[in-house]
């Protein structure tokens, strides 16, 4: 029953009432009363009653200060977390949802949004149709499938080896065993059907207006390809040698084989007008130039910046950061490692990036140093596992100090502070230093991998503004001061994952064709098969595996293994069709862009 | 002896205490419900929060211990409020109507919680209050309970568990609702309840009292202490007066009962003073007619005094027996095997007090 509930629980639909989840919650919460205490035993209770007003839509702003003050009681009065821990989540929840409380006091109803939606498609940044794609891999149907991704996501095949999945954290198939391997399914369906093989949709007229795109990753050759499709006439501005952005430059070959990038990116290729311009790095003027000559501009240079660590001997030979070394392998330098130690400095993917690299590279011993706990990097969890299968190892719990370098001005050691796992703040336990002496760690290279950051001077001194490093933009990514100049992507999030690059890179097409005067249609012309009564019998799900690790840490080659015919036709019959089942057939009932 | 601070006053504490011991031995006084002195702290009704300096949430008095350099606030505005809503949820669960507002009930005026409701101002409850109409368990000849008026403090748990050691009354569960099983329903013969009622004694409100309770209210009565008349243990009891009349007794804190009784100190040990059939004067057996004749008592002392010599001296003083009643106190007892002894010249002497 308990895993039942918690599959219940991951499985919350998006776009549900908080205020209903809240209640739930606290219902749950007064049924766990051991009976004892009268804050819990009678104020559980009588805060669901009260909160149940209010989730209805019938308490005023004096039921709420009823509440709010038994909830405060009953969470300092309560003598075990049962009962002050339901108080603290309602106060929380008081705060965190304080718009959607005021619109049931005020408004008597839910706030402009509330309702369910597709869960895949909905929590997807690019609102991708995935039920839709998958009944297209189950039939059959692999260009269709890739045509079904493409209209939302021009890089169906980035997204099948390296997306983060977030259209699988609500999966509904989770209430009955767990989330369809979406990312699986649409790997299956790009091996098939390669990206380069599908014709795009038909583009519209030609409408003779220019956009440049400043520089030539996900997010700017996203907006390419949509612009180029609706008829307009692009022009990509790429510093490097080669397109694609963080997807060559950042991850490596083995989590993303480089000839499958290029797949995508001769797809897009053919969706119109796309002049590429590579090697050409913009400065001030020529930026001004460029506003100056195209109709509409849109910068999407990504964060390409590996962020410094602070600490004495960074500047020694031998230190590098993450960006130096994947940014080099992008265009084929690839190092060498042979018989070195190396120690990696960070804990997220692209730490694990680094770290499989190094192994790659001949490395005799690479190990990863990382200030808080293994649970709280914020690597993927899979990605660590094949860091340390392939045989890096995690030294947690370890701040960097210095760098110790050796007569010649060549690093010697990492010297780390060992840290003790401390107090929840913003949401994740932060580390303290521990009572123990320093660790060093004997290092031929230490990388650095704690961060990016954007690398905007040029374009603050062109007039566009910053916060944090970041670019300055409104809802439809227009950046502040200008008209016609759109920025999106990692430059105005922060570093962040492909498919919100892409999600970004769409919206901003969708935007510049408005603003340069027009609402194009984008035809689609895939017929997604009707969808079958659902399988109800609980399954597993089909989990991609790897090579194994002692074979695949001496090369660059691919590490994933895709499904097979039958494993993908079990996971396809696992999705439960939400466009057609539940609240897909409503109207409002799915996240789509027009 | 740690030294602590209560409302600004330094003062030390006992070792181990509890801040409500520790007040309450310097007269401080912090309201509570729940406790139940000398029994494990429940610390349910949150009636007794206090403020501790450096702790974010108050603190229930009862079952907190004193440290070294404690300070303790037993009324800020906040503790006052949180008592003040916990008296209102109290007040919620026990209902306003299931005694017609209090006034039929039988502890009205002795009830605690009527009474700390007076004290903070509550006069009902903002909350939704229950209706809740549960049979009353009434076969018990001694004890009822009526669940309507119960809030579930447990006093009377730790009555029957941890005082009496009887392990019949209990707390059980239906779903979420605790509730507490009285063993007084139709079956209570077939419980191994004793009718001790020191359940009853513990129950703060109308809940669960002694059917006697009925013929008095608290307000009509005085109190007598006296030793219990029955077995040889001495437990101290109130003997509850109306009127001139003995209606009921409640167990007293002696140093051989700590506030325990048994059912015959609380259910037996006076209904014989005012019984009808009681003897009033001293019968002396009319040898013409064999019928009982009052007579004073010096004719009675005097008929008894002459035979009993007469026999002792025919047939020797092992002829005789002195058997006392348990009633009597030690004191006459010991008298009375005394002037079996040397008068009678026996020492065929009992007693029935062996219960």
């Amino acid at each position: 029953m308990a895993e039942r509930f918690a599959r219940r629980v991951r499985a919350v639909p998006p776009g549900m009432c908080p205020l209903a989840f809240e209640l739930a919650l606290l219902q749950v919460a007064a049924a766990q009363t051991c009976g004892k205490c009268v804050p819990c035993r009678d104020g559980l209770p009588q805060l669901v009653t009260l909160l149940e007003h209010v989730v209805a839509c019938e308490a005023d702003e004096t039921d709420v200060a009823c509440m709010r003050a038994l909830a405060e009681m009953v969470r300092d009065t309560s003598d075990c977390a049962i009962g002050y821990e339901a108080a603290t989540a309602l106060l929380d929840g008081l705060e965190t949802f304080a718009d959607e409380h005021a619109s049931h006091v005020t408004e008597g109803c839910c706030q402009e949004g509330v309702g369910q939606t597709v869960p895949c498609e909905t929590l997807c940044p690019a609102h991708v149709d995935v039920p839709g794609y998958i009944a297209c891999v189950a039939a059959g149907d692999y260009a269709g499938a890739v045509n079904v991704v493409r209209k939302d996501n021009p890089f169906p095949t980035a997204c099948a080896f390296v997306c983060e999945h977030p259209c699988e954290a609500r999966c509904r198939r989770t209430l009955i065993d767990a989330p369809v391997n979406i990312r699986g399914i649409k790997r299956y369906a790009v091996d098939q059907a390669p990206a380069d093989t599908v014709a795009p949709p038909p583009r519209n007229m030609d409408t003779a207006r220019t956009v440049a795109i400043i520089g030539g990753g996900p997010s700017g050759l996203t907006c390419a390809y949509f612009l180029a499709l609706m008829g307009h006439r692009v022009t990509v501005f790429e510093a490097r040698e080669q397109l694609g952005g963080m997807l060559r430059y950042g991850i490596p070959a083995y989590r993303f084989p480089r000839e499958r990038l290029d797949e995508d990116v001769r797809g897009i290729m053919e969706a119109g007008t796309i002049t590429v311009r590579c090697g050409v790095e913009i400065d001030a003027r020529e930026l001004r130039d460029i506003a100056d000559t195209f109709h509409a501009v849109y910068v999407a240079v990504g964060a390409q910046a590996g962020k410094a660590l602070r600490i004495p001997g960074v500047e020694a030979a031998g230190v590098m950061s993450a960006v130096e070394l994947l940014g080099a392998i992008g265009d084929g330098a690839y190092p060498d490692f042979t018989g070195k130690r190396v120690v990696v400095v960070g804990g997220g993917n692209v730490a694990m990036d680094c770290a499989r690299t190094a192994v790659r590279a001949g490395a005799d011993e690479v190990s990863v140093a990382y200030r808080r706990r293994r649970e709280d990097m914020t690597a993927l969890p899979a990605e660590v596992e094949s860091a340390v299968a392939e045989g890096v190892e995690l030294i947690t719990l370890e701040a960097p100090v210095r760098i110790e370098v050796d007569e010649e001005g060549h690093c010697a050691a990492l010297v780390t502070q060992p840290q003790m796992i401390g107090a929840v703040r913003g949401g994740r336990p932060a580390p303290v230093a521990a009572d123990k002496p320093e660790r060093r760690i004997p290092a031929d290279a230490v990388l650095i991998a704690v961060g990016q950051d954007v690398g905007a001077g040029p374009f603050e001194e062109f007039g566009m503004k910053t916060t944090w490093g970041r670019f300055d933009a409104d809802q439809h990514l227009r950046a502040e001061g200008f008209e016609h100049v759109f920025v999106g992507g990692d430059c105005q999030t922060g570093p962040s994952t492909v498919i919100r690059a892409i999600a970004a890179g769409k919206v901003a097409a969708r935007n510049i064709d408005e603003y340069l005067g027009y609402h194009h249609k984008l035809a689609y012309e895939v017929e997604v098969p009707e969808a079958q009564p659902n399988d109800r019998t609980p399954k597993g799900r089909v989990e991609l595996g790897d090579r194994p690790a002692r074979e695949r840490r001496r090369d660059f080659k691919d590490v994933e293994v895709g499904m097979s015919r039958e494993e993908v036709e079990q996971e396809c019959g696992r999705c439960l069709r939400c466009d057609h089942f539940g609240c897909g057939v409503l109207e409002g009932g799915r996240e789509q862009y027009a | 002896m740690p030294n602590i601070m209560i409302n600004g006053a330094a003062l030390e504490a006992a070792e181990g205490a509890t801040i409500l011991e520790a007040a309450r031995a310097e007269g401080i006084r912090i309201p509570t419900l729940c406790h139940f002195a000398g029994r494990e702290a429940v610390a349910s009704c949150r009636v007794c929060v206090v403020e501790v300096e450096g702790l974010d949430q108050p603190v229930s008095a009862c079952a907190t211990c004193v440290r070294e350099g404690m300070v303790v606030t037993t009324d800020t505005p906040r503790v006052v409020a949180y008592r003040k809503m916990a008296l209102e949820l109290i007040l919620a669960d026990h209902g306003l109507d299931s005694t017609s507002y209090c006034f039929s009930c039988v502890k009205n005026g002795a009830c605690e919680l009527q009474d700390l409701c007076r004290e903070y101002g509550v006069t009902g409850s903002p909350f939704e209050v229950t209706h809740k109409r549960e049979p009353v368990r009434d076969s018990n000849p001694f004890l009822t309970y009526d669940p309507n008026l119960c809030i579930r403090c447990q006093r009377c748990v730790g009555a029957c568990n941890e005082a009496a050691r009887n392990h019949t009354l209990v707390a059980a569960k239906r779903g979420v609702r605790t509730t507490i099983e009285a063993p007084f329903g139709e079956d209570w013969r077939a419980t191994t309840c004793e009718s001790c009622g020191n359940c009853a004694q513990a129950c703060p409100t109308g809940a669960l009292t002694e059917k006697r309770r009925t013929a008095y209210r608290s307000w009509e009565t005085e109190r007598v202490r006296t030793t219990c008349p029955h077995c040889g243990v001495g437990c101290q009891l109130d003997l509850v007066v109306k009127n001139g009349r003995i209606v009921d007794a409640e167990a007293a804190d002696g140093p051989s009962n700590n506030g325990l009784l048994c059912v015959k100190g609380r259910s037996a040990s006076f209904d014989f003073v005012d019984a009808p059939d009681r003897l009033t004067t001293p019968l002396v057996r009319n040898a013409a007619t064999g019928e009982l004749e009052p007579a004073g008592w010096d004719e009675a002392l005097d008929v008894v005094a002459r035979r009993f010599t007469e026999l002792r001296d025919e047939y020797g003083g092992e002829s005789l027996a002195a058997f006392a009643c348990s009633r009597a106190t030690n004191e006459d007892i010991y008298l009375f095997q005394k002037m079996a002894r040397t008068a009678l010249q026996t020492n065929n002497v009992d007693c029935c007090a062996r219960v």
